[in-house]
């Protein structure tokens, strides 16, 4: 064990069929998002605001955020993350199992992916079966600025 | 040593604002005893703190104004020259504090001009000795030791400086030893100044408990919610209780947040002083209802924009001492400052009985920076024009001062005021001068609210915007009415702009059938008035004010959220953001105008359209007007009976018709659906997905070869198909029947439509367009009769049965005794389709007489008519 690198834990999440994981430091809970309210004239990653007990969290619709396609089937799911005191729900399709990975593994982005989800990919993770995509929180909530870049 | 450091940089602060309002007081009476023993005390305290925490450059100078202070005190007369020069002590003193607050030492540089002024005059005015002036400048130079040595030498001190001595003689752990001493003289000073016990909290523990009294709150509005659900519950009785008790703690932490206003006030008098000098001018500042409290987060936002104000008055307000005399008014000028409260607000004036606002000069300003002509100015009342004043970048100094008329004058004022969600109102009278009066709402955490609905969703509009509810709709004597696409509201013979707050807020687009109706907030915002027009309003409810998240500020219609009491998350309506986006749909209406104006010499009228997809890729449209909701419904509750979709809407059975057969109706997700309502009955429309709303002229190009299509126009640079409507109602309903398709006719006719109905007229007008003929619709009988009174061409007329006030037969009738309508065919239209109705048709006068939906046939008839007319 000793002569491994340092293992990172992830929660991984479903989104419009990618997997991804964030490191689950910076996940406070994940929650079924109930009764969001809009907002007209938000951004178009913006999916809303709701009231999570009595705190007011804004909603980041990942599939927008991400470029993914296809809608929700299933009842979305909502991973509670924090950033400079204001509570974000990172919409998701399902929540995945956590898990421990060696930081050394980590591969960098590949150059052909997709920019949109470069921007916010802080590398890959070869799974058995699957790739896993390494979520950067505050490059995701790093929404306003961007738009304003580009 | 930090916190010994912060707590003297507060409290000698403090100190120094209550040393600048003495002193100025003290000039005036000099007699007043109590009030220099006050100053001198004070100074004291602040010399003998600083010998403490080995401050020897605060100590020297405070030493100094000390010593000359105290020969006021030994009751030599106060002059304005000392008095100048303590205060600018007072200064320095202030900017070393700033600098020892940021850098945690004093800044480098001596203070000798300061210190050989104020004990060269403190030896001037001692009526007993004069030789001790030379030994006072070493004090600067001085080291901390040689200072306290250099003490006992000067005259008035006492033994305190041998305490002090005695102090730093003894070489014990610092802060531990030194720190009680300041802070205990502080308690008694307070003690001595308030007569009661007082303890100090940081700002930043009040501000957390005001947080949880928020949450307090709203746990129990949601409490409160949920037991209104319940009438017989146990939970009542306790559930009041925990309600009351939330009331009074809110009510009590809102307390220790509260500020007497006079705190904001403390630095005027100073100001005042210093005005008058560098002005020539003799000002007297009365202060009013200082003791009256608000919100301490909302006092520091409304110091600056009064100490503004107060220079405004000062400079531009009042006149110079001859000009007053000439004016026979007395010498010193006045400028009040009174506070109170009213309901949940404070209400502040400064009034000065100065001049007056200079109408003819503002009204030049205002035409030299082209913010109106002169014709509109010629228009509006004296009031009107002085509030120009608060328009950005105005100000009417001729001169640029250094006071104020650095052209952030009173503008400046208004955004500042209105931040904090106040109004600012300016009343002038010639000769007698002006007053400001600000109203800011007592606290900015917890808000009063009206609760309103629009485009389906609640949002919150803060109730000191708001001054009164309308209700409009069609027959009352409030009603919306347009000016080309500018809707206005007449209030009491006045022309109100309104605008729908689902089409500012860009959801829903607006009903036709209910365009004209609705509550009308009336809002104000300055001297801005206008209406925003909401679906329905619930309720006025306390509300907690939550800043909006960092990803969303910058929509500007929105000044914050809350939570209501059901728990949901609602928007809170930034009236000025509102006002704003008034004013800039006036300015993109302008521009649009201007555009049409050039683009196209006859300009149609513009249509607001609906683009949508259905089946094919070509994108399709129907006029806006038409839609009487856009729906998203859920796939699973559409139901197919008898070989037709239906689904439950609002409580009845609605049919969902199909463009044609490649349309699907979906089975999952959510089902985009157009409804079109006629009375009682509604319809929809199966599409794919709704793309857009846009404002285009509506001019068909191509006659539409296909079922339920007008034809193709050119929307937007593409070519759109025009949905015929009329061609799906019937498919609807059984009773709407229809006939075999007939050929457009070739020669264009001039057809009058007159219908009451605005839907009917919106959707037979493009139909009759499509068929080949010029359609100009009139509402009632009266406006039709007007029309060809006019002089206008009318081919042919088609008039609706049922209409109030004249009814199709009785406007043929008169068409029939008209000189230029006696000829014309009329078609009548009606939905009652029975042989005693044709017979009295066509006994007034009706050459056809056809079903109210039946296109075809109203076609038919138009075509055999215009046929008839042509060989007449």
């Amino acid at each position: 064990m000793s002569e491994q690198g340092t293992l990172r834990e992830y929660v991984t999440a479903e989104i419009g069929g990618e997997l991804i994981g964030m490191p689950i430091l910076r996940v406070q809970d994940v929650f079924i998002p109930e009764g969001p309210t809009r907002v007209p004239l938000a951004p178009p990653e913006i999916a809303g605001v709701l009231n999570l007990r009595g705190r007011i969290v804004t909603l980041i619709d990942m599939r927008r955020r991400l470029g993914l396609a296809g809608t929700s089937e299933k009842t979305p799911l909502a991973i509670g993350v924090e950033s400079r005191g204001e509570s974000y729900g990172l919409l998701i399709d399902a929540i995945g199992e956590v898990l421990k990975l060696d930081e050394d593994a980590r591969e960098g982005n590949p150059v052909n992916l997709d920019p949109r989800l470069a921007r916010v990919s802080t590398g890959i993770h070869r799974l058995n079966d699957r790739l896993l995509m390494v979520i950067d929180v505050d490059r995701v909530l790093d929404i306003g600025t961007e738009s304003i870049a580009a | 040593m930090d916190d010994l450091l912060r707590e003297f940089v507060t409290e000698t602060n403090e100190s120094l604002d209550v040393v600048d309002v003495e002193l100025v007081r003290f000039e005036r009476e000099p007699g007043n005893a109590t009030i220099i023993n006050n100053v001198f005390r004070l100074v004291h305290t602040i010399k003998g703190t600083c010998g403490f925490l080995g401050l020897p450059r605060l100590e020297a100078l405070a030493h100094a104004a000390e010593a000359l202070m105290g020969r006021f005190r030994d009751g030599v007369p106060a002059t304005t020259d000392a008095v100048t020069l303590i205060l600018a002590s007072i200064d320095r003193i202030k900017q070393i504090l700033e600098s020892l607050e940021q850098e945690q030492r004093e800044p480098d540089g001596a203070d000798d001009d300061l210190i050989s002024g104020l004990t060269h005059m403190a030896a001037a005015l001692d009526p007993k000795k004069s030789a001790q002036q030379p030994t006072a400048p070493q004090l600067t130079v001085g080291t901390l030791v040689e200072q306290v040595l250099e003490r006992p030498l000067l005259p008035g001190e006492d033994s305190l400086d041998d305490l002090e001595r005695a102090f730093r003689a003894t070489p014990v752990d610092p802060p531990q030893r030194r720190a009680p001493s300041p802070l205990a003289e502080a308690a008694k000073d307070d003690a001595e100044r308030n007569g009661n016990q007082s303890i100090r909290v940081t700002v930043d523990t009040l501000e957390k408990l005001m947080t949880m009294v928020s949450e307090l709150v709203l746990t129990r509005n949601q409490l409160l919610e949920i037991g209104r659900r319940h009438e017989e519950s146990e939970f009542k009785t306790p559930l009041q209780r925990l309600s009351n008790v939330t009331a009074e703690l809110q009510e009590g932490v809102m307390k220790t947040r509260m500020q007497p206003i006079g705190n904001a006030w403390q630095k005027l008098p100073r100001i005042v002083r210093d005005l008058s000098q560098e002005l020539g001018k003799h000002i007297d500042l009365e202060m009013q209802g200082a003791e009256t409290e608000l919100d301490r987060q909302v006092l520091d936002l409304i110091k600056d924009p009064l100490t503004h104000m107060l220079r405004n008055s000062a400079d531009h307000g009042l006149e110079t001492p001859e000009e007053r005399r000439a004016a026979g008014k007395p010498e010193r000028g006045r400028i009040r400052l009174s506070a109170w409260h009213e309901g949940g607000f404070i209400v502040i004036q400064i009034a000065d009985d100065g001049r007056g606002l200079n109408t003819e000069r503002i009204k030049a300003k205002v035409m030299t920076q082209g913010l109106a002509t002169e014709a509109e100015l010629d228009k509006l009342t004296e009031a009107q024009v002085h509030k120009f004043i608060f328009t950005p970048g105005f100000s009417t100094a001729s001169e640029v001062t250094s006071i104020s008329g650095r052209g952030v004058g009173m503008d400046v004022v208004r955004t500042n005021i209105d931040q904090i969600g106040g109004t600012i109102d300016v009343r002038s009278v010639p000769g007698v001068g002006v007053s400001f009066t600000v109203k800011i709402p007592l606290t900015l955490a917890i808000v009063s609210a009206l609760i309103v609905e629009s485009g389906g969703d609640r949002f919150a509009i803060p109730q000191l915007a708001v001054i009164e509810l309308v209700r409009a709709h069609g027959g009352s004597e409030h009603r919306i009415e347009r000016i080309k696409d500018t809707a206005v509201l007449r209030l009491r013979d006045k022309l109100l702009p309104v605008a729908r707050l689902s089409r500012l807020l860009g959801i829903a687009p607006s009903d036709p059938e209910q365009a004209e109706q609705g509550f009308i907030v009336v809002t104000q915002v300055g001297a801005q008035t206008f209406g925003i027009v909401v679906d329905a309003v619930f309720h006025t409810e306390e509300i907690v004010v939550k800043p909006m998240s960092s990803k969303l500020r910058h929509i500007a219609l929105f000044c914050g959220n809350t939570i209501l009491g059901d728990g949901s998350v609602i928007m809170i309506i930034d009236p000025n953001g509102i006002a704003q986006a008034l004013g800039s749909t006036a300015t993109s209406q302008l521009q649009n105008a201007a555009a049409a104006d050039i683009g196209a010499a006859e300009a149609d009228e513009v249509t607001s359209l609906l683009l949508f997809r259905a089946g094919s890729s070509q994108p399709k449209a129907v006029p806006l007007s038409l839609v009487t909701r856009l729906e998203e419904v859920d796939a699973r509750k559409i139901e197919l009976s008898n070989g037709r979709y239906m689904i439950q809407y609002r409580g009845q059975l609605m049919p969902l018709v199909r463009m044609d057969s490649s349309v699907n109706v979906r089975s999952e997700g959510a089902q985009p659906l157009l409804v079109f309502s006629d009375g009682a009955r509604s319809m929809a429309l199966v599409v794919d997905e709704i793309v857009d709303i846009v404002e285009d002229r509506l001019d068909i190009e191509v006659a539409g070869g296909s079922d339920g299509l007008l034809g193709s126009a050119i929307v937007k640079g593409q070519a759109t198909e025009i949905v015929d409507i009329g061609h799906f109602l019937p498919l609807a309903f059984e009773d709407w029947f229809r006939r075999k398709e007939q050929k457009a006719v070739a020669r264009r006719r001039a057809v009058l439509l007159v219908d009451d109905s605005p839907f009917f007229r919106n959707m037979l007008a493009p139909v009759l367009q499509a068929a080949g003929f010029d359609v100009t619709t009139a509402g009632s009988g009266a406006e039709a009769l007007a029309h060809v009174d006019g002089g206008a061409t009318v081919d042919i007329v088609i008039t609706d049965i049922e209409m109030p006030d004249m009814d199709g037969f009785a406007l043929t009738q008169a068409l029939r005794k008209h000189p230029r309508g006696a000829e014309v065919p009329v078609i009548g239209l009606s939905s009652i389709v029975s042989a005693e109705a044709i017979a009295r048709g066509r006994a007034v006068g009706f050459h056809d007489y056809v079903a109210k939906f039946d296109r075809q046939g109203l076609i038919a008839a138009l075509k055999e008519q215009s046929d008839f007319g042509q060989a007449a």
